[in-house]
């Protein structure tokens, strides 16, 4: 703590000085805040724990209904497979395999002993009380593996389709939301307040009102519907991203106006063009925003859902994971296993990419959202 | 908003080389800003007078023969929908709990995370964040079966407690909580926007509000939320939008069949279907244009009711 010489000299004279008592209160309240915002978080992860570990059962384990993937252990005797139980017999407790197991609180059950399985052993009282033989089995990997292999839905053509559509949107819209950002930042255009604050205003524009007609387009060119055949069809959802985009424009402008326009100036006097300024000073200094206008993209495409929704609906093998997944679950509907171990494999390739580069992330959520 | 800075330099002597090299900027500066351009007016404008004139059309997709001015039967139709009414009452209901809920909590995590007693806080922070990141597909089903009434967890945990086990997806009633617990779950965004909001607060205020012998309720109410309005009101605007558009999550969750008894046909479903499910040009139009001047009419609303408790530092309005 900062304050420590001055506590010191306090606490010479006496041990429970205020100060003391301050500190001993700074400790609890550190403790409570962090302890509350620790249960919360539980709170928030347990859907991932729930995901991971209903992926990891295998089909019986789901039909058992435990909660973590055990495996009820059995002995098989005469062609039937019998669970084994802790039973307390003379006051120790022996590992026994039930051969008639009865209802009730004082019924006669028979055992047998698994190493000497021709003696019968009765003990007395409800087995339901006593504690199954159960051991933790892991099938993770091989329920990922079977949904990746599945052939009614083709993951690896599902995950090729969405990082397609996704990296093609990406350098769509960081070439021309560059190239708006910088005219925004350092061009004298007539009317460019307005103009900024119509491009900021989109934000807020239900995208509803312009998605009946922009479909009507793109399925009288051919570009979606029965008339588009192949890649094409991926066409509505790449094109418009050519076309810029506010939150980009507005990320990359707002770190374009930072950068000292002694540079551009400079450039300028050694006679290069306005386009050799954005690529050669411009761009190189704003690799960061760059990154995280990539970024921000490729999250976006990996989990869009409307628009491949309505522009590729019954395309099968060109859609990318977010819609291709759901077909995936109409099928295996009854198999939560399976289901849960799909949705891994959709989230896992964002939530990576987000880990990985959060700092970049977090400072374009933090740049877009507070700014404005 | 600092435009002026970086148009003020060459206007000085407009004559001779100094006004060609200006004009020649502006023209550089409109073909840099071409790509919006052209994109505004082919993807934003031009559909949206398009879409204002399908509305008024017998417009169908499966039927490109046979299109024509049909007098405003779509407008007309609007008042005899049937399901416009359940579409305009399960947005609302939703609304009720979501649109609190959606400033509530940020507010409330960023706070959490901005106290100088947690420990640990990026840590928190990445991890609150991290479920705004997961696909919304992924999020429906792994909800799906979180609050599954048999298996999930959830019940497993209230019917412990001996609290039963509600049914969740499937009850009219709980339907609209147990959709705002998964939105809740990618609260990340902006829970992330208010807390930068908050950090950005300056700490002198703070400081002297303390000597002044405010408590911490009092200082929130008197500098943090002032100090954060602008934040809480884009926050607020974007979710007005938000639940306009809302759509996957029951989508996914329901196939868009709206059950239980027509609880999750949110507004959007209801587009959707008539639009592209039925492919319905035509009245999807007319349901779109419904849907932006209600968001256009609750948004300058909000606008104007921004004066009264959105604070914009030196007396400048956005």
């Amino acid at each position: 703590m900062a304050t420590q010489p001055q506590t010191a000299s306090y606490e010479s004279y006496i041990n429970t000085s205020p100060l003391y008592a301050l500190q001993l209160k700074k400790l609890t309240m550190h403790a409570s805040v962090t302890l509350f915002a620790i249960i919360l978080l539980i709170g928030f992860l347990t859907p991932f724990a729930y995901a991971i570990v209903t992926a990891s059962k295998s089909e019986p384990q789901i039909k058992a209904g435990m909660v973590l993937p055990y495996t009820p252990q059995t002995f098989t005797y005469n062609g039937s497979d019998l669970p084994l139980l802790e039973v307390p017999i003379d006051g120790e407790i022996q590992i026994l395999a039930g051969l008639t197991l009865k209802r009730g609180a004082n019924a006669q059950n028979e055992f047998i002993n698994p190493d000497a399985p021709d003696e019968i052993i009765i003990w007395e009282g409800n087995w339901r009380d006593l504690k199954t033989i159960q051991v933790l089995e892991i099938h993770l990997l091989e329920n990922i593996s079977a949904v990746w292999e599945n052939t009614q839905t083709n993951f690896p053509v599902m995950i090729r389709n969405t990082i397609a559509i996704a990296v093609l949107g990406m350098i769509g819209t960081l070439l021309s939301s560059t190239c708006v950002a910088y005219a925004f930042a350092r061009f004298p255009i007539p009317r460019k307040r307005a103009l900024f604050l119509v491009l900021v205003s989109t934000i807020i524009l239900p995208s509803q009102v312009t998605l009946v007609p922009t479909y009507g387009f793109f399925s009288a060119i051919g570009w979606t519907g029965p008339r588009a055949v192949g890649f094409t069809a991926w066409l509505p959802l790449i094109v418009p991203h050519f076309f810029a985009n506010a939150y980009n424009v507005f990320l990359l402008r707002q770190y374009f106006l930072t950068l000292p326009k002694e540079l551009d100036e400079a450039a300028m006097i050694d006679g290069a063009g306005p386009l050799r300024i954005l690529i050669s000073v411009i761009v190189p200094q704003s690799l960061p925003v760059i990154v995280a206008v990539a970024i921000f993209h490729l999250v976006f495409a990996w989990n869009d859902y409307f628009m491949p929704l309505i522009y590729l609906l019954g395309k099968n093998d060109l859609q990318p994971i977010a819609v291709g997944i759901q077909r995936f679950n109409y099928i295996y509907d009854v198999k939560p296993h399976l289901i849960q171990s799909s949705m891994l494999l959709g989230l896992i390739g964002p939530v990576l990419l987000f880990l990985f580069a959060q700092r970049f992330f977090m400072r374009g959520v933090v740049i877009t959202g507070v700014d404005k | 908003m600092e435009i002026a800075q970086s148009n003020s330099s060459p206007q000085a002597t407009p004559k001779g080389k100094e006004f060609s090299l200006h004009r020649r900027q502006q023209i550089w500066g409109w073909i840099f800003l071409s790509p919006w351009i052209i994109g505004l007016v082919c993807f934003t404008i031009l559909p949206m007078i398009a879409s204002l004139i399908f509305s008024f059309l017998n417009f169908r997709l499966s039927d490109m023969n046979n299109v024509y001015f049909n007098d405003f039967a779509n407008y007309k139709y609007l008042a005899q929908d049937p399901l416009l009414g359940p579409a305009l009452m399960s947005t609302f209901k939703f609304a009720l709990i979501a649109l609190p809920l959606s400033l509530i909590v940020p507010i409330g995590l960023a706070a959490l995370l901005n106290s100088k007693h947690l420990i640990g806080r990026p840590l928190f922070r990445t991890l609150f964040y991290m479920p705004y990141i997961v696909p919304v597909v992924s999020s429906a089903y792994i909800w799906g079966g979180v609050l599954n009434t048999d298996s999930g967890w959830l019940n497993r945990i209230l019917s412990d407690l001996g609290l039963g086990k509600p049914n969740w997806l499937f009850d009219i009633n709980l339907i609209y909580p147990a959709l705002n617990i998964i939105g809740i779950w990618g609260v990340g965004n902006a829970m992330l926007i208010m807390l930068a909001s908050m950090q950005g607060v300056p700490t002198e205020l703070y400081e002297a509000a303390r000597v002044d012998g405010a408590g911490g309720f009092t200082i929130f109410r008197r500098i943090t939320f002032p100090m954060i309005s602008p934040v809480v009101f884009y926050n607020l605007v974007l979710s007005v939008i938000g639940i306009f558009r809302y759509f996957e999550v029951p989508y996914i969750l329901k196939d868009g069949t709206g059950d239980p008894g027509n609880a999750t046909l949110f507004y959007n479903i209801h587009l959707y279907k008539n639009a592209f499910a039925q492919q319905n040009m035509g009245y999807g139009s007319t349901l779109a244009w419904v849907m932006f001047v209600m968001a256009m009419g609750i948004t300058l609303f909000l606008f104007a009711t921004a004066r009264y408790w959105v604070y914009y530092g030196s007396g400048e309005k956005a």
